[in-house]
């Protein structure tokens, strides 16, 4: 592919890079990644992302930007209050970068769809705040043998791992099933400082680009743990576990569970 | 007996179990992840599983938003 001269322009910072190059560019100008959630995470993941020249960005949401986002929420203004996430965030990017190609879906992704919308992706990012979000990804990531790169925040802390499915383990080999619904607080009940999701987003959207140029070293295998009222980073190497219910030698879970429902049917 | 609890070490633990030792540091067992010397710790075995002086634990919270409800789809 070519690249005007405005775009040249505009990447000139990577493309000088001997990491990536005008090889490299073009390679992320081809990348197509799907981004689950347009909240804390998945604002500053698709706003670096839309920067970046990323050919093809998806991003999936059912909510409609409030008030009480905008703390943390970097993609959405006081104006798009009222309008759905997806769309707000569309906005932003298509204004910082029109070569991208945004596709906004506000729905809720579910076992019955998650498969079929990131079939022709490349990467996968997950920026959901819910355990059943969470096992749904991860377990269709494995299935589908997807890159995804999970990030999690709450109060100070944050997390990071990247899943390379038949390489690496998967979140269920650390975290084999979600906790008992209610016993982990969500950032509603708990509070976020602001500015985690973009250390943790900043992560994640790093770790995109280099499974797009294939360069440098992944957090596969490894949680990195950041803790801002610390300021450290922890990581904790995460063996794959043979007795992994979903990518291990022998899978229990073989078809997509949502979690949602069969919390609903336990209350 | 001494132990590597997160990288630091921590001394005068009288935990044999690792559901005896997340008592003894107060930590619900529900919320976390559990690995001794590189090895994950099921949550089943919790109870039983030994702990001994000089072990290198990892004791991982659970992060990810509730899991009462899907309101809000995004962090």
């Amino acid at each position: 592919m070519e690249f005007t001269d405005d775009q040249v322009m505009r990447y000139s910072r990577h493309i000088i890079l001997p990491e990536v190059g005008g090889k490299g560019q073009e390679k992320i100008a081809q990348a197509k990644v799907f981004i689950i959630g347009a909240g804390g995470l998945g604002c500053p993941v698709g706003f670096y992302l839309t920067a970046a020249g990323v050919g093809t960005i998806a991003m999936i949401d059912n909510d409609d930007v409030e008030m009480s986002n905008l703390q943390r929420q970097i993609a959405h203004r006081v104006d798009t209050i009222g309008m759905p996430k997806v769309e707000s965030a569309r906005n932003t990017f298509q204004a910082l970068n029109p070569d991208v190609n945004i596709i906004a879906l506000r729905q809720r992704i579910s076992k019955h769809d998650i498969l079929d919308l990131i079939k022709d992706y490349d990467v996968i990012v997950d920026g959901s705040d819910n355990f059943p979000t969470r096992y749904l990804v991860n377990d269709a990531c494995v299935m589908a043998r997807k890159p995804l790169v999970s990030g999690a925040i709450l109060r100070f802390e944050g997390q990071v791992t990247t899943i390379i499915p038949g390489e690496g383990p998967c979140y269920r080999c650390l975290f084999e099933e979600p906790p008992p619904a209610g016993l982990v607080p969500s950032c509603q009940e708990a509070g976020v400082l602001g500015v985690l999701p973009g250390v943790i987003g900043g992560l994640q959207a790093t770790e995109v680009l280099k499974i797009i140029l294939q360069k440098g070293e992944l957090l596969k295998g490894e949680l990195l743990i950041y803790s801002a009222l610390k300021t450290t980073f922890r990581k904790v190497k995460v063996p794959k576990n043979a007795s992994c219910p979903v990518c291990g030698d022998t899978p229990t879970i073989t078809e997509l569970l949502d979690y949602d429902e069969d919390y609903c049917s336990l209350r | 007996m001494r132990l590597m609890i997160n990288g630091k070490l921590k001394e005068n633990i009288g935990a044999t179990t690792v559901q005896e030792l997340l008592d003894e540091l107060g930590i619900i067992s529900e919320r976390v992840a559990v690995e001794v010397n590189l090895s994950i710790i099921r949550k089943k075995d919790f109870h039983v599983f030994r702990i001994h002086d000089g072990d290198e634990i990892e004791i991982v919270n659970f992060v990810g938003g509730g899991t009462d409800k899907r309101k809000e789809q995004s962090a």
